[in-house]
């Protein structure tokens, strides 16, 4: 196997990484570039723990190889609430932790990465909505109430601050 | 201000919200190797051969070993604990002569990747030779242990009077059998280790996604024959346990014996099909039981007796079975008692504790009688839980069972039951809800109403510890021996200590889960980190500002009575400029003499060694609809009472308990492990297996009550489990309502579509 050259942009900065065809963007992100904040759960594209926005669309980040990534706008759990590490916290966040819509943390990444495409598209959900929205993304600690009063929490405010586009 | 019973936002989160989480997958060592293992893929064989000199050539291969290569590590688990009654076999780091379950490790591959691992695991011959299964609980199956006849790990009779003479006198009479099957606790996080040996200090480190990292430091250091100070075992940051990280498991040591034999940091990451096929697993047993009871629904007598799957081996002896037959009757008083199991070896994965332990088949059980009375007696289900619920006044209740832990009987501490069941079906609207249900049905739509009641053993011993210190720049920090898979304990005991210091929670960090910050711990498990672990936190932070308060009256030449506490800092009372804080009290404390008249260092260390259990106890009630096409069951309304005695946290409280229901909605409606005649399992991955999703879990309506527990200084009972206890039941009692009288009967357990489908009544 050769490793291809691909250049991609992570969190809004370029990266560079020379990857063997099989290399998961999942282990690219965290093996090469450090991101861990993106969890892999099942490995096989059931639980969300993994997802990554790709270009706006949400993907599992288990389910796609680097290369696919070459040339693709990555957004990560890490660049969320914006550039650097003292970004603070986006209202997606805010509203999870006012809202206690995590517990151990492991689905977290992918359930707001999840929320934060839906909401893009979706300004103003509906908890049945959100529930749907949610239904790719497996949760064993909260029974997700929280996470849908958060989600729903955070879309009134990012309504309210104009930027839910 | 106090802050124990303030809804305090976890002080965890920022980290967990931002991916700055340290998970054992994200620890990456220099030079650190990937460990991946071979799993046998035959319920039982003979290993005849394995040959790894393929594998060994596969390019980025550092290592293969197999049983042969263990050395004086080549020897069984200790089992957790024993019993007299047990015939005990655990499994050893890698499988010998024998592998007995689909899934039970045979060879580690160590390599510079964990791609190149997976790679060379293909390429290791293993000469096995297949021998017919136990796949069954029935006597006659193929031995799991050649020294174990008929397959019993165990069997006990529980007793209180004669039952046989109550059941001969009650003018009633009625039997049941009762069958729930096998799930597993499924954190989101699999399991995983990363092991450093350092031979220039002779120190091993481990960081295990594990519930018991004292105990694995512990069977570190009986297998590899390492002293505890030689050893740090590290819990960081736990994706979830919920039991399945409950035991020593064979890689918990034998991923440390190869960072040591290789000398370089070794990581092993579970992947999910080896959790579905190696992680424990919970819940099968077969029950018949036979009631007695008089024409008003009062229970009389009653005898289970059942049978217990407890897989290849018997890592956690017989608590499971313990706990199911000694917690039987529950909330309710009955007079005569028998409550017997056999437990039985099966080719299949080993059977431990996952949220509830034995405890839902309880709940389970008791509550079908108490529907089965209702219904043989013509009246209201809650009218007849009501007639033989333990009251108030009857507490202490001594259930006349020996609990599992055989130090006496099951004696329920404290509570109020009938208020808490009373509670439950007002929050509901009961008496409307049966009257809705009815009207649905005579719609010809099926919709139905159930209840139930339980209690919880929570609050084990025998111990947990704290180390309270306040260090010279006035950080204070609580260690503990209790660890963290999601519970929030770096807030609620950080709130627990901030109340006894008279300092806020931020200004506690709470160090869980590492055996280098307090010497004697025990773990996360049933129900017990708040009760035993925060009750320790509490003694020792009374301790340290004790101690602080003795100085500060010294250096500042006044009796302790004449100073007031501003923060984390003492001052005279009238003249707040004359001060002194924690940290300058820290610093004074360390270089104590012995004219100071304390020991050195402002910090205490203590434990916490509860008397007893204390229980819980709480009543649900559902509404629910069943689909007559699909078979798919929708749950309407979900409402819960309970009481946990005092809440630290109400927050965490209400999550534990939403998070507990949903996971007893999966095992009651979607979640089963099946394995096939050959002992192969059905479901290896989240396709087959089914959790529940955002769209299976309602919205639920929680209601506390706070009877204080006697049992300890904060009042505190556990409630980590509690939510998940009564799911099937209360699911099951709806569902025989909804299905109405020309519907089966619901005696098995999970109820997927398939089987709920042959209980529907006939169309018409």
């Amino acid at each position: 196997m050769t490793a291809h050259a691909i250049r991609l942009t992570v969190n809004g900065t370029e990266r560079g990484a020379r990857v063997m065809p099989r290399l998961l963007l999942a282990d690219l992100l965290r093996e090469e570039f450090g991101l861990t904040g993106t969890h892999l759960g099942c490995e096989h594209g059931a639980c969300g723990a993994c997802t990554v926005i790709v270009d706006g669309e949400p993907v599992r980040s288990c389910l796609l190889f680097a290369v696919q990534a070459d040339g693709c706008r990555v957004e990560t759990v890490e660049g969320l609430a914006g550039p650097g590490p003292d970004a603070g916290l986006h209202p997606l966040q805010e509203c999870f932790r006012a809202r206690h819509a995590l517990q151990c943390g492991f689905c977290t990444p992918g359930m707001l990465m999840t929320l934060a495409a839906y909401l893009r598209e979706h300004p103003s959900p509906t908890e049945a909505d959100v529930r749907e929205a949610l239904s790719g993304n497996l949760c064993r600690c909260t029974g997700y109430q929280n996470i849908v009063v958060a989600a729903l929490d955070a879309a009134a405010a990012l309504r309210a601050a104009g930027v839910a586009r | 201000m106090k802050f124990v019973g303030d809804r305090h936002l976890r002080k965890e989160d920022p980290r967990l919200l931002t991916g700055r989480g340290r998970y054992v997958a994200d620890l990456a060592l220099p030079g650190m190797l990937h460990a991946v293992l071979l799993r046998s893929p035959h319920a039982h064989a003979r290993i005849l051969r394995v040959d790894a000199a393929r594998a060994r050539a596969h390019p980025g291969v550092v290592d293969v070993v197999s049983f042969a290569d263990l050395g004086a590590a080549a020897r069984p688990l200790a089992i957790v604990p024993p019993h007299p009654e047990l015939r005990g076999r655990n499994f050893s780091l890698l499988a010998g002569g024998r592998a007995r379950f689909v899934g039970e490790a045979v060879a580690a591959v160590v390599a510079d990747s964990r791609y190149a691992a997976e790679d060379a695991r293909e390429l290791i011959d293993v000469e096995y030779e297949p021998l017919a299964s136990a796949q069954t609980l029935a006597p006659g199956a193929p031995p799991v242990h050649d020294d174990v006849p008929d397959n019993l790990a165990g069997r006990v009779s529980l007793t209180r009077a004669d039952v046989d003479a109550a059941l001969r006198a009650s003018p009633r009479v009625a039997e049941v059998r009762l069958r729930i099957g096998r799930g597993g606790g499924q954190p989101m996080e699999t399991r995983g280790l990363v092991a450093d040996w350092n031979a220039a200090w002779g120190q091993l480190t481990v960081w295990a996604s594990s519930q018991v990292p004292h105990q694995i430091r512990q069977f570190i250091g009986d297998l590899l024959d390492l002293p505890p100070h030689q050893v740090r075992v590290i819990a960081p940051d736990v994706g979830g346990g919920f039991g399945a990280k409950l035991i020593v498991y064979p890689e918990d040591v034998l991923i440390p014996f190869l960072a040591r034999r290789l000398a370089r940091p070794v990581r092993w990451l579970e992947d999910r099909l080896e959790h579905m096929q190696a992680a424990t697993q919970e819940r099968e047993q077969e029950h018949e039981v036979t009631v007695g009871f008089d024409d008003t629904g009062r229970l009389l007598a009653l005898r289970d007796r059942f049978v217990h799957d407890t897989g290849a081996y018997t890592p956690r002896g017989l608590v499971v079975p313990l706990l199911t037959a000694s917690m039987l009757t529950g909330p309710y008083r009955i007079p005569a008692v028998e409550s017997s199991f056999e437990s039985r070896y099966t080719h299949r994965v080993p059977v431990t504790p996952y949220r509830g332990a034995g405890q839902p088949q309880a709940v389970f059980v008791i509550e079908r009688v108490l529907d089965l009375v209702a219904r043989e007696t013509g009246r209201d289900p809650a009218a007849v839980r009501l007639a033989n619920l333990v009251r108030p006044e009857d507490m202490p209740w001594d259930v006349g069972l020996t609990n599992y832990r055989a130090s006496g009987n099951v004696v329920l501490d404290s509570g109020d039951l009938p208020s808490v069941l009373r509670r439950a079906l007002e929050s509901a609207g009961y008496a409307a809800l049966r009257a809705r249900a009815a009207a649905s049905r005579a719609e010809g739509r099926l919709v139905g109403v159930g209840l139930a009641c339980y209690v919880e053993l929570t609050g084990v011993g025998p111990f947990e510890g704290a180390r309270v210190r306040v260090d010279a720049a006035g950080r204070i920090a609580a260690f503990t021996g209790v660890t963290s898979q999601g519970q929030g304990l770096e807030t609620t005991l950080a709130q627990v200590a901030a109340d006894e210091l008279g300092v806020t929670p931020e200004d506690v960090s709470v160090i869980a889960g590492d055996t280098g910050g307090i010497e004697q711990g025990i773990g996360s498990f049933a129900s017990r980190a708040a009760v035993v672990g925060g009750t320790a936190v509490a003694l020792a932070a009374r301790d340290v500002r004790a101690k602080a308060l003795a100085l500060a009256a010294r250096a500042l030449g006044v009796a302790p009575a004449d100073l007031q506490q501003a923060g984390p800092a003492f001052a005279e009372r009238g003249r707040p400029e004359r001060r002194v804080t924690f940290a300058e009290l820290a610093r004074l404390a360390a270089g104590a003499t012995a004219a100071l008249g304390v020991e050195p260092g402002l910090e205490s260390t203590r434990f916490f060694q509860p008397a007893d259990m204390t229980y819980s106890s709480g009543a649900h009630v559902a509404l629910v609809e069943v689909d007559p096409l699909s078979a798919l069951v929708r749950i309407l309304g979900y409402w819960v009472s309970h009481d946990c005695g005092r809440v630290i946290n109400p927050m965490i409280v209400d999550g534990q308990i939403q998070g507990g229901v949903a996971l007893g909605i999966g095992s009651a409606l979607l979640e089963e492990i099946v394995y096939d005649d050959a002992g192969q399992p059905l479901a290896g991955s989240y396709m087959d297996y089914l959790l529940p999703t955002a769209t299976d879990v309602p919205a639920m309506a929680i209601d506390h009550l706070e009877t204080l527990s006697p049992l300890n200084p904060l009042g505190v009972k556990g409630v980590g489990e509690s939510g998940a206890l009564p799911v099937p039941a209360v699911l099951a009692s709806a569902i025989e309502d909804a299905l109405g009288p020309r519907g089966g009967r619901v005696t098995r357990m999970p109820l997927g579509p398939a089987r709920l489908h042959a209980l529907l009544p006939p169309p018409g």
